[in-house]
């Protein structure tokens, strides 16, 4: 019951999305649109971190590699399908490169944490001091500290580029079918031994499972999908700098999670758009530090709320309507 | 279910409230002018400073009348030194405020990402810092000094003071980069010698290896194109290290972050720095600037820095050039700053180069003094030469090139 | 000749600066496996109140940066534990989460209350002159300082009562509890023991880099990272990996650039941690403290 009831909400936030561009001013699609690009890279560590275990602390290397791989390609080949194809691949690679390095070296924990962390500043450290004129791949110079500007946006195969409406559309079909798809892997059976892994490795290993490769593909994926956030990131600004690889890159994926629940998909996709949404409503106020205000209520969530918004959400919808057979039969008549 | 519908809600609300000013802005209203600088985060040692006297020229322009008798409004972002809050706030001020002009961008990454989106949506931007020279745009003025304005003059007073040999430390990112390639060819100029470059990134605190490679190749002087709050480390570890005595130090970029009231005399005196203006430039304008300034803020004001009066005097030259025109469209204003339109600004007259989109200006050669900087030597309307080497806005009015110049 | 003691003090001078970055971060994780990441909060609030005790109060630096700085952060660091490390004990995930959204708040905070400009104090001592160089005095007072800072934690640790409480409760704290020990005060003396080597720490550092709201994050991702490569035991494991990354980190920066020098420290953690999956005294001294 519950899969159709999720399929079908899938199904209207897609037609509603569908219809967003043609309601609401321009700008806000603007504004929607990174919403939804971050939510993808929300995504991406829900999945790896929430689902599996895996606890990267830095995420922001995959979002950074990808919006660079894209900015680079598509400034040396065009901004077409090819340019996505090594945004995605590029960060894909290095994760699964890091993912064997680790996870065959039976690096677990918080060690994971240092390594993923000290990799996304070495990373940021390298871009950081590519200003010179010399650090050039084909047409596109790297800038250093200023990154990449004026990349070109994603065009059709006409070559025509999309349009703001058009790349909202795009990104939100990519995050729900990213979704769809996160969702249906863990009801197989490889999906399956990703959440016993989280649970307990060690069991998991004794059953005979292979720990390694399932966590090397679960990381491996993680890094595509924020890959894919990170080319979509270039695509919306139409620039990428370093601090995409900065450390408060990578805190702010963890608030998301955190604060919307961390063991749900959707959860850290609530918290990305809502803390998204606060700390642009914040930077046009002066009274209050945005810093304070983020810093409080991730303490808060992790001491009061720790399973996050989603699951407390569950719980007060539930609370409502006390008969569950009065929710289908409700959504039966709808 | 329910949290989309919510969501929805949420979002039509937000833009039924975002689209109010719309409607207010309509002709007679008050002309929108928005500014976007850092008030939190890295940068806002740099951005506060501006907001400041951009919130002193609206509000003694709005004393004396407004602008074509109407009253300006300014709107304040604060990006946070994010380049995402810069897109989304600058798409957000020029789609829902419809300003006649926007004030924004510190770094050069942040004016390359606000310059697109002001191209895109016609509206007319200006850029008010001290910046490494070189962007050709119609749409743009920029109203602070270039390299080819302040470093040739100082590396010729340096030179001839001090001495030929120079060791340059700069802050790795292009500005870094661009003025140490000028000081290497005014030195060149001079027949003078570099004896090394050394780049070092913005957060960099640690200068120790620095310092004693500099004690090794013994310059007759040192030039510091350090930027930012992490490289005053630089200054303290420089007199730590007993150097301050020894070696003396010039720099463009010195005081643009207030280095010398944070520093102490001891550790800073004696440094040359060379800007458009400093706060004792000893002339009726100036001083009736200041005594205003103090009056709307307190006389403890830190000290008015470059970047502050840049956009102070960019903010009179887009008012004069609205008045030339008389509207705030666009197209017209920009046609009437181009006529070279001037201002008698704190820091002497500011005039637009019609041919760069880039302003000619005076600047000091000064010496840092007890917390301020004494005037030594002034070089009246130098003209931005190092973005004319290749910018031609006469000629082509549709570039939107920056021009990195090779020597 | 000149140069190589030159390089020597340099060395030693990167390798005080991690120790003193990274100590108080130390004491806690090895102490009460909590990886605190508003340490580095606690260092840029160690170097405000020295600043501000010496300026304001008109205290003697030396006071102001080795008493009451400690003091106070200790202080901060004791209220912190009470009303949020304490009820997260055994949850070194969420620990970590809570203090970072802390670590945040406080950046908050002190930017509302000082702003966002960097303040500073002068380096205190006058340089020292070794052949045809002359270095700061107050770099050679650092390496120092974290010579004692080992000496003295070693004696507290090792023949003190507290030393033998503490790590009895690293080891077992229901025994300890059961002995008649009070677990929970010595988790909180110890977390404030921490957070005063923090505030030590960071008032050493100011009159070198400076103080600003946002510092912390530059320490804290070094500190987090030494600690946990240096592994459980908190005086060898400190001072290994400090000893480690520190020589790494500053050739590198005199032969090539100082992202060179960074980018090796960050490599040689990631090598490091990849040959020794629990740190450098989860396979090396593992007896010791």
């Amino acid at each position: 019951m519950s899969r159709i009831l999720q399929t079908l909400a899938l199904l209207v936030v897609l037609a509603g999305g569908m219809a967003l561009p043609n309601l609401v001013e321009l700008y806000t699609v603007y504004e929607v649109t990174v919403y939804v690009v971050m939510a993808l890279l929300a995504l991406s560590l829900a999945f790896i971190w929430g689902k599996g275990g895996i606890m990267c602390l830095g995420q922001a290397s995959f979002f950074g590699l990808g919006a660079y791989a894209y900015a680079i390609a598509a400034l040396n080949f065009g901004p077409g399908l090819l340019a996505v194809a090594i945004a995605i691949s590029v960060p894909t690679l290095f994760a699964a490169i890091l993912g064997y390095f680790m996870f065959y070296g039976r690096i677990s924990d918080i060690y994971v944490g240092v390594i993923t962390l000290a990799v996304s500043l070495i990373l940021m450290n390298l871009v950081n001091s590519t200003s010179g004129p010399q650090y050039r791949i084909g047409a596109a110079q790297l800038g250093g500290f200023n990154g990449i500007t004026g990349i070109p946006t994603l065009a059709w195969p006409n070559g025509t580029p999309l349009d703001p409406a058009a790349l909202f559309r795009l990104s939100l079909t990519l995050l729900v079918g990213c979704f769809a798809a996160i969702s249906l892997y863990l009801r197989s059976r490889a999906g399956k031994v990703v959440i016993a892994i989280r649970e307990n490795e060690y069991r998991a290993e004794l059953l005979g499972y292979n720990v390694a490769l399932s966590k090397l593909v679960t990381f491996s994926a993680g890094g595509a999908l924020a890959g894919l956030a990170g080319c979509l990131f270039a695509n919306w600004g139409a620039f990428v700098s370093p601090t995409v690889f900065a450390l408060v890159q990578s805190a702010q994926i963890i608030i998301w999670v955190i604060v919307g629940g961390r063991g749900t998909l959707i959860g850290p996709i609530l918290g990305c758009i809502a803390l998204q949404w606060a700390t642009t409503q914040l930077g046009t106020q002066q009274t209050i530090q945005v810093n304070l205000v983020l810093g409080l209520v991730l303490t808060f969530f992790v001491l009061v709320v720790p399973a996050g918004i989603a699951p407390l959400l569950a719980k007060c919808a539930r609370a409502v309507t006390p008969s569950r057979s009065r929710i289908t039969a409700k959504e039966k008549q709808a | 279910m329910k949290i989309n519908r919510r969501q929805t809600l949420g979002l039509l609300g937000s833009t039924a409230v975002l689209a109010c000013p719309n409607i207010l802005s309509a002709q007679e209203g008050p002309i929108n002018v928005s500014a976007l600088y850092d008030l939190s985060g890295g940068l806002d040692v740099y951005g506060a400073p501006i907001v400041d006297t951009l919130k002193f020229a609206v509000a003694e322009q709005n004393r004396n009348g407004g602008l074509l008798g109407r009253e300006i409004e300014l709107k304040v972002f604060d990006p946070q030194s994010n380049m995402q809050l810069y897109a989304q706030f600058g798409r957000q001020t020029v789609l829902a405020d419809k300003p006649a002009v926007v004030f924004g961008g510190i770094t050069s990454s942040s004016r390359e990402v606000l310059r697109p989106i002001m191209r895109q949506f016609n509206t007319l931007y200006f850029y008010a810092n001290q910046y490494e020279g070189g962007v050709c745009d119609r749409n743009m003025f920029a109203t602070g000094v270039t390299p080819g304005q302040t470093v040739e003059k100082l590396v010729d007073y340096s030179t001839k003071t001090f001495g030929k040999k120079v060791y340059i430390v700069a802050a790795d990112y292009n500005y870094g980069q661009i003025t140490a390639n000028w000081v290497r060819k005014f030195t060149a100029d001079q027949g003078g010698e570099v004896l090394a470059v050394e780049f070092f990134p913005l957060d960099v605190t640690d200068f120790k290896t620095a310092i004693s490679k500099i004690q090794q190749a013994k310059p007759d002087y040192v030039w510091s194109a350090l930027v930012g709050g992490a490289h005053i480390s630089f200054y303290r570890q420089w007199q730590a290290a007993g150097m301050h005595r020894q070696i003396p130090l010039s720099s463009t970029t010195f005081a643009g972050g207030n280095e010398h009231v944070i520093l102490t005399p001891e550790e800073c005196n004696g440094f040359m720095v060379c800007q458009n203006y400093l706060q004792e430039i000893d002339t009726p304008q100036n001083a009736a600037f200041v005594s205003a300034f103090h009056k709307m803020y307190g006389a403890d004001y830190p000290y008015i820095t470059e970047l502050g009066v840049g956009a102070y005097q960019g903010f009179k030259l887009w008012a004069k050039g609205v008045e030339q025109a008389g509207t705030t469209d666009r197209m017209p204003v920009i046609e009437a700053l181009e006529t070279g339109v001037s201002v008698d600004g704190p820091s002497g007259r500011v005039q637009i180069d019609p041919q760069t989109h880039h302003t000619i200006m005076d600047v000091h050669i000064a010496r840092v003094q007890d917390g301020g900087l004494v005037p030594v030597e002034t070089f009246s309307q130098a003209r931005p030469v190092d973005t004319a080497m290749s910018c031609d806005l006469i000629a082509n009015p549709a570039d939107t090139t920056q021009y990195v110049i090779e020597l | 000749m000149d140069l190589a003691s030159i390089l020597t003090i340099e060395i030693l001078g990167s390798v005080a600066v991690l120790v003193l970055i990274s100590i108080g971060l130390a004491v806690v994780f090895g102490m009460m496996k909590v990886i605190n990441m508003a340490h580095g909060e606690f260092l840029m609030i160690g170097g405000y109140v020295a600043i501000y005790a010496k300026n304001w109060a008109g205290l003697n630096f030396w006071v102001s940066s080795l008493v009451v700085a400690p003091l106070c952060v200790g202080l901060l660091g004791l209220a912190l534990e009470w009303l949020v490390v304490r009820h997260l004990y055994g949850r070194m995930i969420d620990t970590m989460l809570a203090t970072w959204g802390i670590s945040l708040a406080l950046i908050g905070a002190m930017t509302m209350l000082v702003g966002n400009t960097t303040t500073g104090i002068s380096t205190p001592l006058s340089s020292v002159t070794i052949g045809a160089y002359s270095v700061s005095g107050y770099g050679i007072y650092l390496i120092c300082l974290a010579l004692a800072i080992f000496v003295l934690l070693y004696g507290l640790f090792r023949f003190t009562a507290f030393g033998l409480q503490a790590r009895a409760t690293t080891q077992n704290a229901d025994m300890v509890a059961a002995l008649g020990g009070n677990p929970r005060r010595i988790y909180s003396m110890t977390f404030a023991l921490g957070a005063a080597l923090g505030g030590l720490g960071g008032a050493a550092l100011a009159p070198i880099t400076g103080v600003i709201p946002t510092i912390g994050a530059t320490y804290i991702a070094k500190a987090f990272i030494t600690v946990i490569s240096g592994g459980g035991a908190v005086i060898a494991g400190n001072l290994s990996a400090s000893l480690l990354f520190g020589t790494v980190g500053q050739v590198f920066t005199y032969l090539y650039t100082p992202v060179i020098g960074e980018v090796a420290l960050l490599v040689a953690a990631v090598v490091l941690i990849r040959i020794l999956p629990k740190g450098i005294t989860g396979r090396f001294f593992r007896r010791s403290i």
